[in-house]
């Protein structure tokens, strides 16, 4: 359909154009000369003058700019990539300093673990000694204690029994027949009261 | 009623009258467009080229596009020879089709649609691909017409048709661009006229078909001048690398 009205346009177009053409003098504008000097004029002045200033003076501009931004875009690469070396690099070293603070910091735990365990241990035998010598001391005046004990008991037993029996028969009874029943006593009983 | 689809094409004095000795080079329509043509192009890519940022705005990208296309294609076609001439391609290239994409726009002129205009630009490139040849070959660039590797007894023959297309050449160059040009307008014209002649009633049809002819001769426009440029190159190539 669309052919067909396309072929009834060329058709109207014909006869449309011949019976304009037949009215006008040459038919196609085109090739009437009148005006082909000055078109041919004016071409070579426009072209010219366009040809001229785009080839002096737009064109190398245009070029000088694409050239500078593929050089710099080349050059921000290679500094990017300059940069992330060096970056590597700093961060190897990094890597190294941080394993070597590692293991200092044990060293140094581990020596300062052993000082003061010295510590502990020294200050506990200086403790342990000191302790030892006190419970010797205790033990010398208990038994000093001990032994005076025995004495002073007999004696209390001596003034207290005097005084029982004085106060019993009303009479004084000497002292030292009663020291000597008290003696007896003490070497029979003397286990059962000092608990020796 | 303006429906005559050739009267697009007239060309008509604006201003008085110059004549140079026995020329007449008045200023017509046609010069007017040549004029805003190129002044379009030098005001876009000065635009284009005037401030050097990394990010390029539209407009500088628009001029480097073009730069990097055009500089593509010329490398492609003729090599790395062609350099020298890249501006010249250039500017051929941005002139057609600016004065083809100018025509697109309604109640403008189409430079390009008048074969006096394409002729002489043919003729400039065919002359100067010429001398450019015979200067960096000598007498050997005829060498262009014995092809290597033909029958001596065809080569008689071989060699006239070879001339005959390379003296062609500036004619098929300048009547392809013009050809395309007038008849794509010519056929917007009619269609247009049919608009206005069929009414609110049948009118849509070749309305349609003029919205689609639009699309396809800015299609053309462009194509036409991309087609003119890549020729050229070519012709330039056959001048630089002679290898028949």
């Amino acid at each position: 359909m669309f052919k067909n009205l396309f072929l009834y346009s060329l058709i109207a177009n014909f006869f449309f154009t011949k019976k304009i053409f037949a009215a006008e003098s040459g038919g196609m504008p085109q090739l009437d000369p009148e005006f082909w000097i000055s078109q041919i004029f004016w071409l070579v002045l426009t072209f010219g003058v366009l040809y001229i200033v785009l080839s002096k003076l737009i064109l190398p501009k245009i070029s000088a700019n694409l050239e500078l931004r593929k050089s710099q875009i080349q050059e921000n690469i290679e500094a990017a990539e300059k940069q992330r070396e060096s970056s590597e690099a700093k961060l190897k070293e990094f890597d190294g300093i941080i394993l070597k603070s590692k293991i200092e910091a044990k060293n140094i735990f581990k020596d300062a673990r052993e000082k003061v365990i010295k510590n502990i241990n020294s200050k506990k035998e200086i403790l342990d000694k000191q302790i030892d010598d006190e419970i010797k001391k205790a033990e010398v005046e208990i038994d000093t204690l001990r032994q005076s004990a025995s004495e002073k008991i007999s004696k209390i037993a001596v003034v207290t029994s005097t005084e029982i029996l004085k106060k019993l028969i009303g009479a004084e009874v000497n002292n030292s027949s009663i020291s000597a029943i008290v003696d007896d006593l003490v070497k029979k009983n003397g286990d059962k009261y000092y608990g020796h | 009623m303006a429906a005559n689809p050739m009267t697009q094409f007239e060309v008509y004095r604006i201003g008085p009258e110059i004549k140079v000795g026995a020329f007449d080079i008045s200023f017509t329509n046609a010069s007017l467009f040549m004029v805003i043509s190129s002044l379009a192009i030098l005001i876009i890519f000065n635009l284009g080229s005037k401030k050097n940022s990394i990010l390029p705005n539209k407009i500088q990208l628009l001029a480097e596009l073009s730069y990097s296309f055009v500089s593509k294609m010329i490398s492609d076609t003729a090599g790395s020879k062609a350099k020298p001439y890249f501006s010249f391609i250039f500017s051929l290239f941005m002139f057609v089709l600016f004065c083809n994409m100018f025509g697109m726009i309604p109640y403008t002129f189409t430079v390009t649609s008048h074969i006096i205009v394409t002729f002489i630009l043919a003729a400039f490139i065919f002359i100067g691909v010429t001398v450019i040849g015979f200067i960096k070959h000598g007498f050997g660039y005829l060498k262009l017409f014995v092809p290597s590797g033909v029958p001596i007894v065809l080569l008689p023959l071989i060699v006239v048709i070879e001339i005959i297309s390379y003296l062609s050449r500036p004619i098929s160059l300048s009547v392809r661009l013009f050809a395309n040009m007038m008849a794509g307008h010519t056929m917007m014209k009619v269609f247009g006229g049919f608009v206005v002649s069929l009414g609110i009633v049948g009118g849509w049809l070749p309305l349609s078909f003029s919205v689609a002819l639009t699309g396809l001769e800015i299609l053309v426009a462009f194509l036409q001048a991309y087609v003119f440029a890549i020729l050229t190159c070519i012709y330039l190539n056959d001048a630089l690398n002679l290898h028949h």
